[in-house]
């Protein structure tokens, strides 16, 4: 790209000091730094909830928790991870970071709104939190009515207003990206120039900004039915429970793609970066991110099978989920067929993407079970539904997430890290990963249900293997945050593009100056001009 | 300067999006319970106070338009212009909702509040209880809306008063003011579907 590195400038990390300068900043790099360390907090805590669980179910009795309690653990590690971690994970830190730098541009078209997301955001986790020291909420992440409308005694009505409030935050950062993609972009920077990331985080932000109020609304709806006494979801009083499904779902289905669409999206940059070539049919994988975001709005009926739904709106529902399948093969596909082919390099980042694209597949091939409506009537509640989703959600958007963070890291923080560590931890992931959910499709498929707390003891052998994988995955997990804070005191300096790769991002110094580029930018060739390492001779 | 309004209405119109999303939940489950008792709904419409909702009609059709004419004087420089009709907005909003507590007041006096204390002798009452679940919270969503908007609109005030905008920059006017335009359109949708219902079919 026609920029040059820039050698002035202080970076956006020596800039002012002071914990005000930090709670008050408008940069994007600074926010996005924000929120790194609050949903690293939430992971944390969502992580403790999770050992719990697989604590209580080493054995087949409930001796470590009864059932009450039991409920609130396994509902507080849902929200927590669902709302606090995995939904803002991509989008609010590397997203926050690198979208105004992909687009060429200083900062976000809203930079004030943008740091009172992360207000919004924390504002929402404290009153989630304060639901936790009320008594918790054991209705499950996905307070389901009318249990959660009128039977339980727990904390919902707050928790539901946390979920609600965090709900906006989601919203304005998906408007601030929309509107910084349409009107910010460099000079020759036209949309078919985006690195795919961008692409895939404006098809996050649609989804977000279509989807989120639709949930924020449900559970307002859902608290103002417990404190007014209301009825919607209640059949006493004419009201549907089945409504809130259809509701709830309506967003919640399209949100699993606003976690795994941007972790999508960290592959394609980190696919191209490791293979020093352009991505294989870039205009695909770019509109089937968009394809994803629309399509996701039109499958939630799967989670309805063996509700009331009719029969025929289940087939329906059935044969769109499948189509869902075909633009997450497309990319699945070209990701493959970038590196095949390709120089490449086996540095951390690989590792990561490797992982990935194995943890994902076996993710996606088993929602195309669960979306076959005869499978799914023996298999929904079960484990099986609970490997699915961990498959997608831990396996791919995690795995995205922290190959992203090990990309950009020295980007981030100016910091190597210790690339030793990098791939032990990477290993360790993926093989305590599969320990953890594997043995779940088998005891799912033999019908051990989900949400329980005890079961019957010829289950056992599997669930200790669980449980025993939990606690490798857990090193795996911890291993990054010793070696990447400990690259923040001693780590070598980064140069300006470690990874020798593509973009933007990688023409300005590390970590960056405040605003980012030095004078404007001209972009004039298209993503990922890559100039193969070394020839390759295939045959 | 461009690139700035260009950027502030996109954003405001994308955020409109929201609002028709988070609206359309409370469609659905209109429609749905509409469909599903149509009798209690006709009956339940026939207990509103068509007066009062036709007058805050008219109320916000009129602030509509000081809301536009504000625009347009901060479009062609007069500041003078731009107090008088933001604080006609404000004052037609205020009296929306003073209206609206009226109405509310009036439902509590009846006994058509949901709850323990509902009138349970009305015909179909379970059900009507229903459509006063949504009337509420569509009026109560939307009301609390107004009150936004006529925070927003005391914002734009003290920046009109103080001489901030002109024929060169007046982004922050034309911004709030499709926020106010989006929320009477609203008003403009919920007040034939809770309203008139009773009236247009006829059944007492
Ligand atoms: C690509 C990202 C995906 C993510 C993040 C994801 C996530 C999830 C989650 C969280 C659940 C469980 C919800 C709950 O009850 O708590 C779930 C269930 C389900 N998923 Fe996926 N999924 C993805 C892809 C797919 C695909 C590609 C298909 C089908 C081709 C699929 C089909 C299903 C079905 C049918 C269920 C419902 C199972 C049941 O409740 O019985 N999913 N998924
Ligand atoms: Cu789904």
């Amino acid at each position: 790209m026609s920029h040059a590195i820039g050698t002035t400038g202080t970076s956006y990390l020596d800039a002012p000091h002071g914990l005000a300068s930090w709670l008050l900043t408008k940069d994007h790099k600074r926010i996005a730094m924000l929120y790194l360390i609050s949903i690293t907090i939430f992971f944390a805590v969502g992580a403790m909830f999770a050992a719990t669980i697989r604590a209580e179910l080493a054995t087949p009795q409930g001796d470590l928790l009864d059932s009450d309690m039991y409920n609130k653990i396994f509902t507080l590690h849902g929200v927590v991870m669902i709302f606090f971690f995995l939904i803002p994970s991509i989008p609010a830190v590397l997203g926050n970071f690198l979208l105004p730098i992909m687009c060429g541009t200083k900062d976000l078209a809203f930079p004030r709104i943008n740091l009172l997301s992360w207000y919004i955001f924390i504002a929402g986790a404290i009153i989630t939190l304060a639901a936790v020291f009320n008594g918790g909420v054991d209705t499950g992440w996905t307070f389901y009515t009318p249990y959660s409308s009128i039977a339980s005694e727990s904390s919902v009505t707050v928790a539901a207003l946390g979920v609600f409030v965090t709900g906006f935050s989601s919203i304005l950062t998906g408007l601030n990206f929309i509107v910084t993609v349409h009107r910010m972009r460099a000079p020759g920077l036209t949309w078919f120039r985006l690195p795919l990331f961008v692409w895939a985080i404006y098809a996050t932000s649609l989804v977000m900004i279509l989807g989120t109020p639709v949930v924020a609304i449900t559970v307002l709806l859902v608290a103002a039915e417990r404190a007014l006494h209301l009825g919607f979801f209640d059949p006493t009083r004419g009201g549907d429970p089945v409504l809130f499904q259809h509701l709830f779902w309506f967003y919640s289905h399209p949100a699993v793609y606003i976690m795994i669409l941007p972790a999508m999206g960290v592959m394609s940059e980190l696919v191209a970066a490791v293979s020093r070539k352009q991505v294989f049919g870039y205009s695909f994988v770019a509109f089937s991110s968009l394809a994803i975001a629309v399509l996701g709005f039109l499958v939630w009926g799967h989670h309805l099978f063996v509700s009331s739904q009719s029969i025929y709106a289940g087939l329906v529902f059935s044969i769109i989920t499948m189509l869902v399948a075909v633009p997450s093969a497309v990319k699945t596909f070209n990701w493959t067929a970038t590196m095949y082919k390709g120089s490449v390099t086996w540095e951390s980042p690989t590792y990561w993407v490797v992982g990935f694209m194995g943890l994902f597949t076996i993710g996606g091939l088993t929602g195309l079970f669960l979306a076959t409506m005869g499978l799914d009537i023996h298999l929904t509640d079960t484990y099986f539904v609970v490997a699915h989703f961990h498959y997608i959600m831990v396996g791919g958007a995690i795995m995205g997430y922290l190959g992203g963070m090990h990309f950009w890291w020295p980007k981030m923080t100016g910091r190597l890290y210790s690339e030793a560590g990098a791939k032990a931890s990477a290993i360790l992931v993926f093989v305590g990963f599969n320990l953890t959910f594997f043995p779940q499709f088998l005891l799912g498929y033999m019908g051990m249900p989900r949400r329980y707390h005890a079961y019957p003891p010829e289950w056992q052998v599997l669930n200790v293997l669980s449980s025993a994988g939990a606690s490798v995955l857990a090193i795996g997990y911890l291993l990054p945050a010793f070696y990447l804070t400990y690259s923040l005191i001693k780590g070598a300096k980064a140069p300006a593009n470690p990874w020798g790769a593509k973009g933007l991002e990688w023409t300005i110094p590390s970590p960056p100056p405040t605003f980012n580029f030095e004078d404007d930018v001209v972009v004039d060739e298209p993503a990922y001009n890559y100039k193969p390492a070394r020839e390759v001779h295939v045959g | 300067m461009e690139q700035q309004l260009e950027a502030s209405t996109l954003g405001m119109w994308v955020f409109l999006v929201t609002e028709v999303m988070f609206f359309g939940g409370m469609f659905m489950v209109y429609i749905l319970y509409r469909v599903l008792y149509p009798e209690a709904w006709v009956m339940g419409s026939n207990h509103l106070n068509v007066t009062l909702g036709a007058l805050n009609t008219g109320v916000l059709i009129c602030s509509s338009l000081t809301m536009a004419l504000a625009v347009r004087s901060a479009q062609i420089g007069s500041r003078s212009g731009q107090v008088v009709n933001l604080i006609l907005t404000i004052v037609l909003g205020s009296v929306f909702l003073i209206v609206k507590y009226f109405e509310y007041a009036e439902k509590f006096e009846h006994h058509l509040v949901p709850g323990p204390h509902f009138d349970m002798s009305l015909p179909e009452a379970p059900h009507q209880q229903l459509f006063f679940s949504i009337y509420f919270m569509l009026t109560g969503v939307h009301a609390a809306h107004m009150v936004v908007g006529i925070g927003l609109m005391l914002v734009i005030l003290t920046m009109a008063m103080r001489g901030r905008f002109s024929s060169s920059y007046y982004t922050p006017v034309e911004v709030s003011g499709l926020y106010w335009h989006f929320v009477d359109i609203v008003w403009i949708f919920l007040f034939p579907l809770l309203y008139l219902l009773g009236a247009h079919l006829g059944a007492h």
